[in-house]
């Protein structure tokens, strides 16, 4: 699909481009036809010439690192909903809230609006981002040749909307740093608040470690 | 013409001309290959300094007030990462202050760093490794959510009690769309090719 005279940066390939600065490098001769797997367990180390950073034709050990991530995040997915994130003490008389119950206060209170980021935010784009990188993985591991523009398209989609997840702790944080005149009224994060964090911490993590060009490294390998 | 390779399928193309503030969509998987903008250093770097003055102000000063049967407390942006420690939430209270703290100071302060140098026709000491630090924090300062995140509570708290909104609250609501500002203009690809020629 590339110009046939320009380089070609394919996971064998003669160049690379650096993961941090985007320059492409023509790569030593002696890491020609080799994977990068190969290369590194030669200890071939070769550092970018214009911001030093490692090159890497792909990111290293990209598949099973993000299935670690994403499996961890699961795991962390089901307490982080099912314990309260936070409990809030009025006058004697304490009240936990869950991520969705604190959801349903907003809805409640008429603030829609609110309500409605915070619900996308915490509960939506968690399970999108988990499902679509789950897709994502599996669409490489089985060589899926389906619309690998839309594909791309979704990755971006799930690296861009990851950060939104944050909003529940921050809400939790500024909660407690405000709250706490003793037995008048007092809020406290709780186990789910550690769990939510984990969750978002994880898919920003599995997202990172996933090489988008993995999925054309397919649509190019039936080309041939 | 220099070769450019998409960040995200590894097309390589010959770099096309792009006016300025214009972008380049990659052929094959439809990512942004870069954005141009000729005047990048400068501009960011106006941005970069207005945004390190919003935000000591957004520190030092507290954001929200709250009163309630006479007694008031006040939280600032550390208080609320030190509240969480305090209550042994250690691991949530680590990552609260490095995504509200830690990593937009990095961010402002490393793109001051690179690019006041820059701008003088120089290279700051170490410079590409600070601009690739500055990469990897980018991700992680997460400013314009916690901004959400004190309209939230805002709301969670109306009911109980008097909330004062402190100036930090302002200094917060400005530094948002000047950190995004300084991220739009950047022109990455431009700032690299000065840090390996200054001149």
């Amino acid at each position: 699909m590339s110009h046939p005279s320009l380089p070609v940066t394919g996971p064998t390939g003669p160049h690379a481009q650096c993961h941090v600065c985007c320059l492409v490098v023509a790569l030593p001769p002696e890491t020609a036809g080799v994977t990068d797997q190969e290369v590194h367990h030669g200890d071939v180390y070769f550092s970018c010439p214009r911001c030093a950073a490692e090159v890497h034709r792909r990111k290293p050990d990209s598949l099973s690192r993000t299935w670690a991530f994403l499996v961890a995040a699961l795991i962390c997915y089901i307490p982080a909903n099912l314990y309260p994130i936070m409990t809030s003490t009025s006058l004697g008389t304490a009240q936990s809230d869950t991520i969705l119950s604190g959801v349903i206060f907003l809805f409640s209170h008429g603030m829609w609006p609110l309500a409605l980021i915070v619900f996308v935010a915490s509960v939506v784009v968690p399970v999108i981002k988990i499902v679509t990188l789950i897709g994502l993985v599996l669409s490489v591991q089985w060589k899926s040749q389906w619309r690998p523009r839309r594909r791309a398209f979704l990755y971006r989609i799930v690296e861009a909307i990851g950060r939104w997840s944050m909003v529940d702790v921050y809400v939790v944080t500024i909660l407690v740093a405000l709250v706490h005149l003793g037995s008048l009224a007092l809020v406290e994060a709780e186990l789910g608040a550690f769990f939510f964090g984990a969750v978002v911490v994880l898919t920003i993590l599995a997202a990172e470690s996933f090489d988008p060009r993995l999925m054309w490294d397919q649509i190019e390998a039936r080309r041939e | 013409m220099p070769l450019i390779g998409c960040h995200q399928c590894d097309a390589v193309v010959e770099e096309p001309v792009v006016p300025d503030g214009g972008a380049a969509i990659c052929f094959r998987c439809g990512g942004t290959l870069f954005r141009r903008q000729s005047e990048t250093v400068e501009i960011t770097l106006a941005l970069a300094f207005a945004a390190a003055i919003l935000f000591i102000v957004a520190n030092a000063y507290p954001f929200l007030a709250f009163e309630m049967q006479g007694q008031e407390t006040q939280t600032t942006l550390g208080s609320g990462a030190k509240a969480l420690w305090e209550q042994e939430s250690y691991a949530v209270a680590a990552l609260v202050f490095l995504t509200t703290i830690f990593a937009p100071a990095c961010e402002i302060f490393l793109l001051l760093y690179v690019l006041t140098p820059l701008h003088l026709g120089r290279r700051a000491y170490k410079a590409a490794a600070a601009f690739r630090w500055f990469e990897r924090f980018r991700p992680w300062s997460m400013m314009e959510v916690f901004l959400i995140g004190i309209f939230v509570a805002l709301v969670k708290l109306a009911d109980l009690a008097e909330i004062i909104p402190g100036i930090a609250l302002w200094a917060f609501a400005l530094l948002i769309p000047i950190l995004a500002g300084a991220s739009a203009f950047l022109d990455a690809e431009l700032v690299w090719r000065r840090i390996e020629h200054p001149e």
